[in-house]
């Protein structure tokens, strides 16, 4: 079978996903323009040679629509011979991008692939793209849909995790985060954002809170309590799940995901396209796996999209070395470290979306890159990347660092 | 049935007047006239304006149910809805102003008619009401009611109105924008639609201008987004799925409202058909609509002469005793409230004037309402004060030698022709009145509690009880308008007997280790007010004790379900957990937040690993309360399946969508519901075998 080199990781800073966030003003087809940029001028490419540009972006409306993978392409002025897609996993998305890319690869039809994803959340708000599972009254009746709030809170109470729990989930985030932002451990993946006459905006993630605390996670108020008990979703979970009595909302703004404004791309080929083009391989993708499970609880995919994957690589979750697992709210990790019994410290060495944002459709492809950053910096071999995704999908992605 | 009127200004009034029915309903020759009346209006040149209103006290009622209920497909139903379709299109689109004149109450389809009209005025009176109620009947306005009303209010605003049926007083339906505007006289009315006729001589509905954007912001929009899943769900959390009617309503928001207002009339249509052809509207309707109507116009009276009840004595001033003084002088009934004390019998009397207070507050009556009221009850404490009343009450404890007593004290000064009813909810009504030296004036009056709120009344007939107390008794109860249902002597009667089978199955499925949050979702998700455990704990669980008790007493311990006797004998006399009443039974009330599952549950019934779906709990839940509603029956407690159904929807709230928990059985299908039985029966035992008029039953306990 044919191999899935990595040859290069970047992202954007993340920032705010709100209006006084720094990254507001930029649109979010500049964002995906830097990325590919960067790409471009770090590896030399000659941007003909790409095969196409695959981008997870989840709210695919307003000037996030219309296929932005391809204008992105022509907007950051890559050859016209060079086509674009824009996909939908929801959260899964960036990954998703590079997992059909690699497919794109091994299939032999494919050599050099770029994929990624764009969010610019504050500028296109989450949900406003609608959805027949959402708004749909016979399709969400039908499917007990809830907010992934509710689902993150129902998971915390089947769990029993408290919001002590939870928050010092958070507070680790944060720590490492910091602690990774201070050693420079981002430097060298993250593209500053500049405006058009070369003035520094942004260089580097701007949600992480190195002054967090317990007691300042601890004075946050529940985010998800009005929307279950008074607008009826605690019922449609609880209608599901009837061993429970009552959903305990412990999730709020500082233990789930930030919204943030973001960007990344990876460049990925065939070993014989890397040395063609006198591409460096960073590592392997050595298997990926997709699953979907009861869709109310919605976010419990990680772990059984984990197993699939490590069942495909031959490998076992103790010969992972990094895990990157999307911290869409704590309660989604601290389920995943119980239910793959995996090593806590290996998860998320560097901190995760807690501390840094969840751009929905280009986190898959920034925690790829950090998995990678990581695995090199610790001279490891195996990285596994994994995300919870809207409808109880679940995805995963083992890579392998080159030697 | 139509009378068509053109004044000077060529301005046609059509009045309704139908005659061939207690009310103005739409039926088949209504459609036929009116549509002629249009048609007539409209193909007059020299017609200004179309004024549509009635001639009797009522505006239109609705649709006569006869027109629905004899739908066999969705082809018939489509023939239906397409012709006031097209003849509502008509109207609104002929370039000539339609207004409706609501003189009286509109509903469902006679409101529609309104929203088809270009303006609506209402005449200002406190009995009319104005909506669409046909949800609450299990279907939803076929005649575009959906369409336009949500075009007219905006998507939002509409939800109330068709989602609960709710309806309104015009006063109210004009703030709301259910009308246009408000008149205080017939005449002021006219003279208003004629007015508005005047100066809007071509006028549009707001749907059929190009220009036109629901109000509130369209369905795919922010607005949208934030309204229709939270709506999805408040709904879901409201009926567990069980109202298909509700969520048929909801998909004609979402799915009309995005497309033209023709096509959305198609779209109303198609999820009108489902509903019409729901086993639940079917259900509905026959015990709601029909077996409701025959209790409130006592179906079950004997044709016997009795003079009207004026004066009625209520001995006992407690919660129910206070509870029936209200009720009674409400209806213009002089009471006399005997208590032991007169302190407690003002007690009494007081707790009318705070009903009364909350009352005024929320506008619902006036100072003279009170004072009237209050006027109408005596509080004594002599029993010689009840001397000529026509019914006495007794609402005393449930203590035999004290009702004895009572009955001899007040039949002592009492008229011969006084009839005497015993309130109590458990003693059997023959054995109570052998105190009575007039056995034959002797009967039960079960009220239930809170009096004011709850509209039922199961009278019971003593072994002696005669035709004449019986028809009393039924008059009474209309008087105070309550529904009754007429049963025969028992252990607990009808009702309190089939509703504590319900506790039991519950308590009974707690000692087997099912989990008690799941016991508590299957009783709510079945249709249940609450769920058992819940009940448990509000009728208080020393009652439930004390009946276990007597049954086991008067009849051997092999008589009650071993299990929820030991439980309820525990939490009695072992651990003092008497439910609300002491803060503490199966649940914990802690002072500072919501009442939940005691973790003492837990230790005394270890949750089993192995659990039950909630589908096979709740089938079990409904399947034991309908077996004992059947036996009812077969034991000649209920003589009419009408009294089972509605008895059981107002006495203890069944799940209406089934139609009661007789018809529970058609809900489920007499193949399955045995099949239920037999399962049941295997694991739970011989409490859920089927008796024999369930065995034998063909298709339905009611003859058509």
């Amino acid at each position: 079978m044919k191999k899935v080199c990595l040859f290069d990781a970047v992202r954007t800073p993340r920032a705010k996903g709100k209006k006084d966030g720094s990254l507001h003003s930029i649109r979010p087809i500049e964002l995906t323009a830097t990325v590919l940029k960067a790409l471009q001028k770090r590896n030399e490419l000659e941007t003909k040679y790409i095969d196409d540009v695959v981008l997870g972006c989840v709210t695919q409306v307003s000037e996030q629509g219309g296929c932005i993978a391809k204008s992105a392409a022509l907007y950051a002025g890559y050859d016209e011979s060079v086509s674009g897609v824009t996909l939908n996993r929801f959260c899964g998305s960036g990954l998703e991008a590079i997992n059909r890319a690699a497919c794109n690869i091994l299939s032999g039809y494919f050599d050099l692939m770029i994929a990624g994803g764009v969010e610019s959340m504050s500028r296109v708000p989450m949900g406003s793209d609608g959805g027949a599972w959402m708004i749909d009254p016979d399709v969400a009746s039908k499917t007990s849909f809830v907010p992934q709030g509710i689902s993150a809170d129902l998971i915390a109470s089947l769990a029993k995790y408290s919001r002590i729990d939870l928050d010092k989930f958070a507070l680790r985030s944060h720590c490492l985060a910091a602690d990774a932002e201070e050693d420079g451990r981002f430097k060298d993946s993250i593209i500053p954002i500049h405006d058009e006459n070369g003035e520094l905006i942004l260089e580097k993630d701007e949600m992480i809170r190195r002054e967090t605390s317990l007691e300042k996670l601890g004075s946050l108020k529940p985010a998800f309590l009005e929307m279950g008990t008074k607008y009826g979703f605690d019922s449609v979970a609880l209608q599901k799940y009837p061993s429970l009595e009552r959903i305990d909302h412990l999730h709020h703004a500082g233990n789930s995901s930030a919204i943030v404004d973001g960007a990344a791309a990876v460049l990925m080929g065939s070993a014989e396209i890397g040395k063609k083009l006198n591409l460096k391989t960073r590592g392997y993708i050595k298997s990926m796996a997709l699953t979907s499970t009861e869709p109310t609880i919605m976010l419990t995919g990680p772990a059984p999209a984990s197993k699939m994957a490590l069942e495909k690589a031959g490998l076992t979750i103790e010969d992972i070395d990094v895990i990157e697992i999307n911290e869409a709210f704590a309660s989604v990790v601290l389920r995943f470290i119980d239910e793959m019994g995996c090593d806590p410290q290996k998860v998320n060495p560097n901190g995760g979306a807690i501390a840094m944002g969840h751009p929905l459709g280009a986190t898959g492809a920034m925690i790829l890159g950090t998995c990678l950053d990581e695995l090199e910096r610790q001279k490891k071999k195996y990285g596994l990347v994994t995300l919870c995704i809207g409808g109880g999908m679940g995805i995963a992605t083992i890579i392998e660092r080159a030697e | 049935m139509i009378k068509v009127d053109t004044d000077s200004q060529n301005i046609a009034v059509i009045s309704f007047e139908v005659t061939d029915k207690p009310m103005n309903v739409v039926n088949e020759h209504f459609l036929n006239e009116f549509s002629d009346a249009i048609k007539g209006a409209i193909s007059n040149q020299n017609t200004s304006g179309v004024i549509i209103t009635s001639n009797r006290p009522e505006f239109i009622a609705g649709a006569d149910l006869e027109l629905i209920t004899k739908i066999k497909d969705a082809k018939e139903c489509y023939a239906l809805t397409d012709r006031f379709h097209k003849l509502f299109r008509k109207l609104e689109t002929s370039g000539i102003p339609f207004v409706a004149a609501i003189n009286g109450t509109a509903l469902g389809g006679g409101y529609e008619v309104a929203l088809a009209c270009h303006y609506r005025v209402a005449l200002q009176s406190s009995k009319t009401k104005i909506g669409l109620p046909e949800v609450t009947l299990g279907l939803l306005p076929g005649g575009g009611g959906t369409q336009r009303l949500s075009r007219m209010l905006g998507l939002q605003n509409s939800l109330p109105f068709l989602l609960q049926g709710k309806t309104l007083s015009p006063e109210k339906a004009l703030k709301a924008g259910l009308v246009d505007d408000i008149a205080q006289t017939k005449e002021e009315m006219i003279s208003k639609a004629k007015a508005w006729i005047i100066e809007n001589p071509k006028p549009t509905q707001p749907w059929d201008d190009k220009k036109f954007r629901l109000p509130g912001g369209e369905v795919q929009s922010p607005k949208g987004y934030q309204v229709l899943p939270a709506a999805t769900a408040m709904l879901t959390e409201k009926t567990f799925g069980n109202f298909p009617a509700a969520k048929l309503i909801l998909r004609c928001l979402y799915e009309g409202l995005q497309v033209p207002f023709d096509l959305s009339l198609k779209v109303e249509a198609r999820h009108f058909a489902k509903a019409v052809l729901s086993k639940e509207s079917r259900l509905m309707i026959r015990s709601l609509f029909y077996s409701m109507n025959e209790c409130n116009k006592g179906a079950a009276r004997p044709d016997v002469k009795v003079s009207p009840i004026k004066k009625v004595g209520i001995l006992g001033a407690g919660m129910m005793g206070a509870g029936i003084a209200y009720s009674s002088a409400k209806a213009g009934i002089e009471v006399i409230l005997k208590d032991i004390s007169q302190e407690t019998a003002e007690k009494g009397k007081a707790y009318s004037a705070s009903l009364l207070d909350k009352a005024i507050e929320k506008g619902r009556a006036t100072l003279e309402d009170k004072e009237k009221h209050l006027s109408l009850i005596t509080p004594t404490c002599d029993p010689a004060a009840v001397k000529d009343c026509d019914l006495v009450i007794e609402a005393v404890i449930e203590d035999r030698d004290i009702k004895a007593a009572v009955t001899k004290e007040t039949e002592a000064v009492t008229s011969e022709n006084s009839i005497f009813a015993s309130n109590t909810s458990t003693l059997p009504i023959t054995g109570l009145a052998k105190a009575s030296a007039r056995p034959q004036n002797f009967i039960g009056l079960h009220f239930f509690s809170p009096v004011d709120k709850m509209p039922l009344v199961e009278i019971i007939m003593g072994e002696q009880s005669s035709p004449e107390a019986l028809a009393a008794c039924i008059d009474y109860t209309r008087q105070i308008k309550k529904t009754p249902i007429v049963v025969n002597d028992g252990r607990g009667f009808y009702t309190s007997r089939c509703f504590t089978t319900y506790i039991i199955e519950g308590i009974c499925a707690l000692t087997e280790g099912v989990n008690p949050s799941l016991i508590e979702m299957a009783g709510k998700a079945a249709g249940m007010p609450v769920g058992p455990l819940s009940i448990a704990d509000e009728v208080s669980i020393d009652l439930i004790y004390h009946i276990l008790k007597q049954t086991a007493e008067d009849l051997g311990e092999d008589q009650v379900e071993p299990n929820t006797y030991k439980v309820a004998t525990k939490f009695v006399t072992e651990l003092k957990r008497l439910g609300r009443k002491n803060k503490q039974g199966f649940y914990d009330y802690p002072e500072d937040g919501p009442k939940h599952l005691s973790p003492i549950l837990s230790k005394l019934f270890p949750v089993k690993e192995d659990q039950p779906s909630l589908e096979h709990l709740k089938r079990r839940f409904l399947t034991i309360q309908t077996l004992e509603t059947a036996r009812c029956l077969e034991e000649k407690i209920l003589t009419h399946p009408r009294d089972a159904d509605i008895g059981s929807i107002l006495g203890w709230g069944f799940p209406p969508y089934t139609g009661g928990s007789l018809s529970y059985v058609e809900w489920r299908g007499p193949h399955n519901f045995r099949t239920d039985c037999n399962e049941l029966e295997e694991k739970y035992g011989p409490r859920f075998k089927a008796p024999r008029n369930i065995t034998s039953l063909d298709e339905s306990f009611y003859d058509d």
